[in-house]
C-alpha cells in the first residue's frame, strides 16, 4: 500500500476516534440543554461528571486530524481552509466557547443562576459545533469545492451553504447526540437515571435514521460521486450490512438493556458510517480536484510522519487506556 | 484596514493572547509538582492544599489555553493557506510532535486535576510529571516551528519551489536551539514572578502566614532561577541573530549606518526619515562585542540593506528596549531575593522585608510583558517576510475577503474570556487559608 494512502488510513482513524470520543463529548452538550423532568439537576451532573476528566483529551483527536493533514497534503489543507474559511472559522468560536464554559461551569460560583448561564453557552455550543465540523465534511465530500491551477474558483459560500452539507451537519449532531446518550446509560450504572438515557438514546437512533435517510437522498444532486461510490462500489454492500447490522444491534440491546453491549454496538455503527464515507471519497482528498497522490508530502516527510505516529501512538494507547481505566471504570 | 493587515492582526492578537496561557502551561504544573513533592516528603499539609490550589488555577488557564491553541493551529491554513501548503511538507513535523506532546499534557491532566481520590499519591504526582515534561516539549515543538521561519532549512529552492526536503534538518535549524531556551526560561520566569507577586500582596495584608510564604518561596525559586539565567539565553539568542538575521539585529539596535566597534544602544527613538537614533543612551563598543564578541567587529547597518527588506524599525527597537529592561530589572530583583534568601532562610525570614514583598508585587507583570514585546520583536523584526528570504507575508494571505469581520469577532471573544478568566482566579486568590483544609478543597471537583 503506498504511503500516502497508509496515512491517509491514520488520518481517517484519528478522525473516527475523534467522533467516538469527543464527539460524544459534544453529544453530552446536548443532553445538558434537554435536561428535563424531575431528575434535570442529577443528569446534568452524570454528563459533567462523564465529560470533566476526559474532553481536553478526546478534543486532541482533532487536532491530529488537522496537523495529519497539513503534513502529509499541505496543498488539500490550504484549499480545504481556504474555501471553507467562513464554517470553520464558527466551528471554531463553537470549540472556545464549548470548552471554556464547561469549565467556567465546574470552577465558578456554585449558585443556581450562575451555573445555568455558563450551562446555556456550554449546550448550544455543543449544538453548533457538530453542525459545523459535519458542514465542513459535507462541503469536502459534495465535489463543489473546485481548483484550477492552484486556484480556488469555487468561491467561499457555495460548496457548504448547500442542503447536503448542512443535512451532513445535522446527521453529524445526531450521530453525536446518540453515542452520548448511549455511553451515557452505562456511566448511569443503574437506576431511573439510566433510564432517561435509554429513551433518549431510543429516540436518537430512530432520528440518526431518519437523517441517515435524507443525506443519502440529498448526496444525490449533493454529493453524486460519493454517492456513487455508497451505492455501487464492491465493498458497498457488505459494509451496508454490517451498518445494518450494528444499527439493528444498537436497538434490540437498548431495548434489552444490555447497556454495555448497545455501547460497541453504537461505536461501530458510527465508525462504519465514517468508514463508508472515507471509502467512497477515495482516492480524493477533496472532491474531485485534490487528489491523494498528488496531494501528498515528499516520501521522506510521509516516512518521518508516519515514524512518529507510530512513536506517539505507543505513547498514547497506554496513557489514554490509564485515564479512562482512573474514571470509567467503578 | 486591508485584509492583510486584517489577516496579520488577527494573527497577533491569537498569538499575544494564547502565549499567556500557554506559558502558565508550560511553567505552572513545574510549580504544582515541586509543592506535591514537598507535602510528599513532610506530610506538612499547607503544601498539599497549596499544589490543589494552584491546580484549580491551572485548570482554568489550561482550559482557555488549549482552545485557543486549537484556533491557532487552524489558523495557520485559515489566514496563511499558501503559507501551509508551501511549509507543511517541510515543517509539519514539529507540529505533529507537539500533537502527541500536547495529547500527553490533556491526559495527565485530567489525571491530575480529577484524581486526588482516585489514584495513589506517588502516581498523582508522577502524572503531575507528565504534566509538566510534556507541557514544556509543546512549547518547544512549536517555538522550533516558528525559528524555522527565521532561519528556514531543511530544503533548496528550485524556480521558487521547495526541493530535496529534509525535515529533520528543518528542525535543526540554527535558530531552533537558542529560541526554544529562551522562550522556556521566559515561561518558567514570567509565571514564577506573576505566582510570587500575588502572594507577596497576600502576604502584605497577611503577614506570616505560612501558605502563601511557602508558595512564594516555590514561585520564586522558579521564577527567579529562570530570570538569573534568562540574560545568559537572550545573549546566545542576540548573536545567533546577527548571523541568521543580520537586518533583524540592525533593527533591534536602531543601527542605521554600517559601523565599526558599534554602541550599544539603551532606550532612543529610532527616526526613519533622517535614518539615525535619537536620545539613546550608548555604550561604546559593547554592540560589537555583544554580536561578535570582539571590540572591533563591523556591525551592518539597515541602510545597507534594501529599503523592501526592512521590518518596521521603531516598533522593533522599542519592543526591543522594552524586553531587555524587564528581563534586566527581573534578574536584578531575583539577585536581591536570593541574597536575602542566602542571609536568612529560617521561618522564611528572608520574606520579612516590607521592600523586597512591594517590589515582587510591582515587578509581577514584567516577565509577562518581556514575552509580549519579546514575540513582537521576533515576528515583526521578521517583516516583511514570513518565511526569512524566501516567502513575504503578503504573498501567503488567503484571498478571503472581509478578514476584518473574524479579526474583530476573536477580539472581543478574547477580551470576553480574559475577563471571566481573570474574574474566577481572582476569586480563587481571595480566599487566604489560615490552617490546612485537608481533602475538603477537591471534594466538589472530583465529585
Amino acid at each position: 500500500m503506498p504511503l500516502e494512502t497508509i496515512i491517509a488510513g491514520v488520518m481517517v482513524a484519528a478522525l473516527v476516534l475523534y467522533a467516538l470520543l469527543g464527539g460524544a463529548d459534544y453529544g453530552g452538550g446536548v443532553w445538558d440543554l434537554f435536561a428535563f423532568g424531575p431528575r434535570a439537576r442529577d443528569q446534568r451532573a452524570l454528563i459533567a461528571h462523564a465529560i470533566g476528566p476526559v474532553w481536553e483529551a478526546n478534543h486532541v483527536w482533532l487536532i491530529l486530524v488537522v496537523v495529519i493533514l497539513f503534513t502529509a497534503f499541505p496543498p488539500a489543507f490550504a484549499v480545504i481552509a481556504t474555501s471553507l474559511h467562513i464554517p470553520i472559522t464558527l466551528l471554531l468560536i463553537g470549540i472556545v466557547l464549548r470548552g471554556t464554559a464547561f469549565t467556567f461551569r465546574t470552577y465558578d460560583v456554585q449558585r443556581d443562576e450562575v451555573q445555568r448561564r455558563w450551562s446555556l453557552v456550554f449546550s448550544i455550543a455543543s449544538i453548533i459545533t457538530p453542525i459545523l465540523l459535519g458542514t465542513t465534511l459535507g462541503a469536502i465530500a459534495s465535489g463543489d469545492i473546485r481548483v484550477e491551477n492552484g486556484l480556488l474558483t469555487s468561491g467561499f459560500l457555495k460548496p457548504w451553504l448547500a442542503p447536503f452539507p448542512l443535512a451532513v451537519g445535522f446527521f453529524a449532531l445526531a450521530l453525536f447526540a446518540f453515542l452520548a446518550a448511549v455511553y451515557l446509560t452505562v456511566e448511569a450504572q443503574a437506576g431511573q437515571l439510566q433510564e432517561d438515557f435509554r429513551l433518549r438514546a431510543l429516540a436518537a437512533g430512530v432520528v440518526v435514521g431518519l437523517l441517515a435517510l435524507i443525506v443519502f437522498v440529498l448526496a444525490g444532486s449533493g454529493a453524486p460521486t460519493v454517492r456513487a461510490g455508497i451505492s455501487r462500489s464492491s465493498w458497498a454492500l457488505g459494509l451496508h450490512i454490517l451498518t445494518a447490522i450494528s444499527a439493528i444491534s444498537t436497538f434490540v440491546t437498548l431495548l434489552r438493556k444490555r447497556y454495555r453491549a448497545a455501547r460497541v454496538f453504537a461505536a461501530a455503527q458510527v465508525t462504519l458510517i465514517l468508514l463508508g464515507w472515507a471509502f467512497a471519497q477515495f482516492p480524493y482528498l477533496v472532491e474531485p480536484d485534490i487528489h491523494i497522490t498528488f496531494a501528498a508530502a515528499p516520501k521522506i516527510t510521509l516516512q518521518l510522519l508516519l515514524a512518529a505516529l507510530v512513536a506517539g501512538a505507543l505513547l498514547l494507547f497506554p496513557s489514554y487506556y490509564y485515564l479512562f481505566r482512573i474514571f470509567k471504570t467503578e | 484596514m486591508d485584509d492583510l493587515l486584517a489577516a496579520r492582526s488577527q494573527m497577533a492578537m491569537s498569538l499575544a493572547f494564547h502565549i499567556v496561557f500557554a506559558a502558565i502551561g508550560i511553567a505552572m504544573p513545574l510549580l504544582m509538582i515541586i509543592a506535591e513533592w514537598k507535602w510528599l516528603r513532610s506530610k506538612d499539609e499547607i503544601y498539599l492544599t497549596l499544589a490543589q490550589r494552584w491546580a484549580k488555577g491551572t485548570a482554568i488557564l489550561f482550559a482557555v489555553g488549549a482552545v485557543s491553541g486549537t484556533v491557532l493551529s487552524f489558523e495557520l491554513g485559515l489566514l496563511w493557506p499558501h503559507f501551509m501548503g508551501y511549509a507543511g511538507a517541510i515543517i509539519g513535523m514539529p507540529f505533529s510532535l507537539e500533537g502527541f506532546a500536547f495529547f500527553t499534557e490533556a491526559i495527565f491532566l485530567g489525571i491530575y486535576l480529577y484524581g486526588w481520590k482516585r489514584v495513589p499519591p506517588r502516581a498523582h504526582l508522577f502524572a503531575g510529571v507528565m504534566v509538566a515534561i510534556s507541557g514544556a516539549l509543546s512549547g518547544i515543538f512549536v517555538v522550533i516551528a516558528n525559528a524555522w521561519m527565521n532561519a528556514p532549512t531543511g530544503f533548496r529552492l528550485v524556480e521558487g519551489k521547495p526541493v530535496d526536503i529534509d525535515p529533520i534538518a528543518a528542525m535543526m535549524n540554527p535558530a531552533a536551539l537558542p529560541q526554544t531556551i529562551h522562550m522556556t526560561l521566559a515561561a518558567y520566569a514570567a509565571t514564577g514572578f506573576v505566582v510570587a507577586g500575588i502572594h507577596a500582596f497576600m502576604l502584605r495584608r497577611d503577614p506570616e502566614n505560612r501558605f502563601h510564604q511557602a508558595a512564594l518561596a516555590i514561585a520564586l525559586t522558579v521564577g527567579g532561577v529562570s530570570a538569573i539565567l534568562q540574560p545568559l539565553s537572550g545573549d546566545f539568542l542576540a548573536k545567533r541573530v546577527a548571523v541568521t538575521q543580520p537586518v533583524k539585529l540592525a533593527a533591534f539596535e536602531g543601527q542605521f549606518q554600517t559601523q565599526q566597534s558599534a554602541p550599544l544602544r539603551i532606550g532612543g527613538v529610532p527616526d526613519e526619515n533622517a535614518r539615525v537614533t535619537r536620545y539613546a543612551i550608548e555604550v561604546p563598543y559593547a554592540l560589537s562585542i555583544l554580536a561578535y564578541g570582539d571590540p572591533n567587529a563591523t556591525v551592518k547597518g539597515l541602510n545597507d540593506f534594501p529599503a523592501d527588506q526592512h521590518p518596521p524599525i521603531a516598533i522593533v527597537h522599542i519592543a526591543f528596549q522594552i524586553m531587555v529592561a524587564c528581563g534586566v530589572a527581573m534578574m536584578l530583583v531575583a539577585l536581591w531575593a536570593a541574597w536575602r534568601y542566602l542571609r536568612g532562610r529560617r521561618d522564611y525570614r528572608w520574606l520579612n522585608s516590607k521592600w523586597l514583598l512591594r517590589t515582587l508585587i510591582a515587578a509581577a507583570p514584567l516577565g509577562f510583558i518581556a514575552i509580549e514585546t519579546g514575540w513582537v520583536v521576533t515576528e515583526v523584526g521578521r517583516q516583511p517576510w514570513i518565511i526569512y528570504g524566501v516567502m513575504r507575508t503578503h504573498e501567503a494571505v488567503t484571498p478571503m475577503p472581509g478578514l476584518i469581520v473574524p479579526f474583530l469577532t476573536f477580539t472581543v471573544l478574547y477580551i470576553f474570556l480574559a475577563l471571566v478568566t481573570v474574574w474566577l482566579l481572582l476569586r480563587q486568590v481571595a480566599a487566604s487559608p489560615k490552617d490546612p483544609e485537608p481533602q475538603t478543597q477537591e471534594s466538589r471537583v472530583a465529585a
